[in-house]
């Protein structure tokens, strides 16, 4: 404890050296760090910033020093991430190569591969997206067509993604691909490849919230050398699988969130009231702290299940809970606010409407996603029901 | 499970090896059946206390082990799960938090040592409407001579009639309705002028209304401080809010296990029906439930062990957490079992039963939504 108490000392000092003050002011939505070659700073103190922590590898900071990463305990890292939060710290760095690829090749990659791909995931210098759902391969994943066929020395690669997540942002793409087309889960594989290759096309999708987060993403004729591919040919299946899990824990770490980050009764207060202390509107106040409940019940579940598998070694049966808990709770949280906010919810665009009003309407339209995207709810309720439950399968 | 040290992972499985053994749910059915008055057996309740179940969460210096709310949780826990009828909740929680967090040195070595020796029973008397309100207590407290006497009616009290103590709220001043002027008495169950009307309710459990008409206690009577009850009967209120909250996730899981065994073990269709997935969707909901309720409750008791200042709410949060639960399990599970689930000789019955008496112990759900947003400030 005493060496976790000189590390947190260690963490303060550096930290008041080296966080640029004016990242204090709020972040807003384009100013999300996710790095990259396409990176456009808005504030080149945040650029100055993700190059100090990418330095010391505390973007990533569990991973091994040898490949860039802060080579801390899961003691010291909660240090870290305490001291950040301490002084709000804007994150240095957003990257699905931390919260998703890093963890699996670091499980299933070569030597090369990993002192390759890692160093530039933390420092942010490569962003990356995930080519997983297909037009006929959405909630059954397992059926995706894409084809990617032996020609020696290069895989050469044909078909669609979408649903891919700033495909038009991203440098580099990890993707699952068909190199068997006689078997389903067996026959899928998982490479890497860089997005300028010729070939790659990512084409915006507009949300109804109005903004384009994801893409359609088409492969015509593209290039990718074998020492791209990431663990056995056809053995590709395990390795996406384990990557969704790491996928819905960071989603659990987080929540979904969305939104101005308001409190719902503090904006259900303003644009209600209070009658004799409580909200005017006694049903919206009713269902408003019966929501908040079910909030905290979700955070206290959360640390419950991060106790329960460390002491386990293993992961906790309230693991599989936790992304459809998470996605139902976003939801109604953003129903509540919207149905709070009354007319000023209900704004597109323009004069008349807060920019906090605008956000939390967009937010709201957005959160539909959160049971479709990562697994459906029905995806994820079949796989409690069968995994943890033990139910079977329909004949 | 998480965090639980050594103590509490031995107390834990004791009490899930006595309760399978000793009171598995036949034992309330056979209670039901005798028509016992008192509803529980005193046989049980005896080895509970020679298993120091009694004394858990009462200090050493007065014959208990002091292992905290956590530990007497877990026995809960397990006790819900085979519906299991004892004063333990009564008496080793709720009367002993009283006496413990409000009692003079006197009272303390008065009445603590029999209750962890189970020698005693002991039920708190709050309740004078249909629905819980402890602010809106009238039974009256009129002073008389160097003492008090009581007038007015209590209702639904948790082992009132084989009490041998009672902790009864009263009305010392102001008027019902408002929180200051409350004062808590010792009553001995044998008192002059009470009198005690067995509650049949649909549980099987010991329940009973008291009348008290010039009921005569000494200044000694009074726990804690006089027209200042308020935030101990509060205090001691969360306590047993967490503690039937325990009780309550118990009674969801081991309904919810029974529920989830059917499914896998009864065939229609040429096939398990919980390969059906509409019933695989409703108890994977279900599942998700009771693990959220599972860790409001776990958040309390430590809390109450902590000493910690958001006791109130995270009380709240599992007493309402844990009602919706049951709720939502005990229905589910007579309905999953079809028509099974509507006879007698089945146990979903039993399960309902105990269900909605213990949501409405101590503050249904919305009483403690309602209270939740009052102590968050909206």
């Amino acid at each position: 404890m005493a060496d976790l108490e000189t590390f947190r000392a260690e963490v303060r000092d550096w930290l008041a050296a080296n966080y640029p003050a004016s990242l204090n002011a709020p972040m807003s939505e384009d100013e999300a760090p996710w790095g990259g070659r396409k990176m456009v700073w808005k504030n080149p103190d945040a650029k100055l910033w993700l190059e100090r922590m990418g330095a010391r590898g505390w973007t990533a900071p569990t991973w091994p020093k040898d490949y860039g990463g802060g080579g801390l305990s899961a003691e010291e890292a909660r240090v870290l991430s305490q001291e950040l939060a301490r002084i709000h710290a804007r994150p240095a760095l957003m990257s699905f190569g931390i919260w998703m690829l890093g963890p699996v090749l670091l499980e299933y990659a070569t030597e090369d591969q990993k002192r390759r791909f890692l160093p530039p995931i933390v420092r942010g210098e490569i962003r990356w997206c995930q080519g997983y759902s297909e037009p006929g391969a959405g909630s059954d994943l397992a059926s995706l067509q894409t084809r990617a066929e032996d020609r020696g020395d290069h895989f050469l690669i044909n078909g669609q993604k979408v649903w891919t997540s700033y495909a038009d942002q991203a440098d580099w793409i990890f993707c699952l691909v068909r190199t068997d087309t006689t078997k389903k889960h067996e026959g899928i594989s998982f490479v890497l490849f860089d997005m300028t290759s010729p070939g790659v096309e990512a084409r915006p999708i507009k949300l109804i919230s109005g903004s384009s987060p994801f893409c359609e993403t088409f492969f015509d004729n593209v290039k990718v050398p074998k020492d791209q591919l990431v663990g056995k040919l056809n053995g590709g299946w395990e390795i996406a699988k384990r990557l969704l899990q790491y996928e819905r824990q960071n989603i659990s770490a987080g929540g979904f969130g969305g939104g101005a980050g308001l409190e719902l009764e503090e904006v259900a207060k303003g644009y209600v009231g209070l009658r004799a202390g409580k909200l005017a509107d006694a049903d919206l106040r009713a269902r408003i702290a019966a929501h908040k409940m079910d909030a905290k019940a979700f955070a206290l579940t959360v640390r419950r299940a991060e106790t329960e598998s460390k002491a386990a070694k293993g992961p906790s049966p309230a693991v599989s809970i936790i992304k459809y808990a998470a996605a139902s709770l976003n939801q109604a949280k953003h129903e509540l606010m919207l149905e709070a906010m009354g007319t000023k919810g209900l704004g597109w665009d323009g004069e008349g409407f807060a920019p906090e009003e605008i956000r939390e309407t967009r937010a709201w339209l957005r959160s539909k996603g959160n049971s479709i995207e990562g697994g459906t709810s029905e995806v994820n309720l079949n796989v409690i029901a069968k995994r943890v439950l033990g139910l079977l399968d329909h004949q | 499970m998480s965090g639980l040290n050594e103590e509490q992972v031995m107390l834990r499985d004791a009490a899930k090896a006595w309760v399978d053994d000793k009171s598995p749910v036949a034992a309330l059915r056979r209670l039901r059946d005798q028509g016992s008055q008192t509803g529980f057996d005193p046989a049980a309740w005896r080895e509970m206390g020679e298993m120091g179940w009694t004394g858990v969460v009462i200090p050493e210096a007065y014959g208990g082990s002091e292992f905290g709310y956590r530990s007497l949780g877990l026995i809960l826990e397990e006790t819900g799960r085979t519906l299991t009828a004892s004063p333990l909740l009564s008496t080793a929680l709720i009367a002993a938090s009283a006496l413990n967090l409000g009692g003079t040195a006197a009272q303390k070595e008065a009445w603590l040592p029999k209750i962890a020796a189970a020698e005693i029973v002991a039920g708190l008397a709050v309740d004078e409407h249909p629905h819980h309100d402890p602010a809106r207590t009238a039974l009256a407290a009129t002073r008389e001579g160097d003492g008090f006497r009581l007038d007015g009616a209590k209702t639904f009290v948790a082992e009132g009639l084989a009490a041998d103590l009672l902790i009864v709220a009263a009305r010392t001043s102001g008027e019902p309705g408002e929180a200051s002027g409350l004062t808590l008495f010792l009553v001995e169950g044998a008192a002059d002028g009470l009198v005690r009307r067995r509650l049949q309710l649909i549980d099987s459990r010991g329940a009973a209304d008291l009348a008290f008409t010039g009921v005569r206690v000494p200044a000694e009577a009074v726990l804690g401080e006089v027209d200042r009850g308020f935030d101990l009967l509060e205090t001691v209120l969360d306590r047993a809010r967490a503690g039937l909250a325990a009780e309550m996730i118990g009674t969801a899981t081991q309904a919810f296990e029974t529920t989830l065994d059917y499914l896998k073990n009864r065939t229609q269709f040429g096939q398990a029906i919980g390969a059906f997935q509409a019933l695989q969707h409703r108890a994977a909901k279900m599942f998700t439930e009771i693990e959220m309720a599972r860790s409001c409750v776990y958040a309390a008791l430590d809390a109450i062990d902590a000493n910690a200042n958001d006791v109130r709410a995270l009380a709240s949060l599992a007493k309402a957490k844990a009602c919706d639960t049951l709720h939502l399990v005990s229905n589910e599970m007579v309905q999953m079992h079809g028509g099974i689930g509507m006879t007698d000789a089945h146990d979903a019955g039993l399960y309902l039963k105990r269900a909605r008496v213990a949501e409405a112990l101590y503050g249904s759900a919305s009483w403690h939504r309602d209270r939740y947003a009052t102590l968050l400030g909206f």
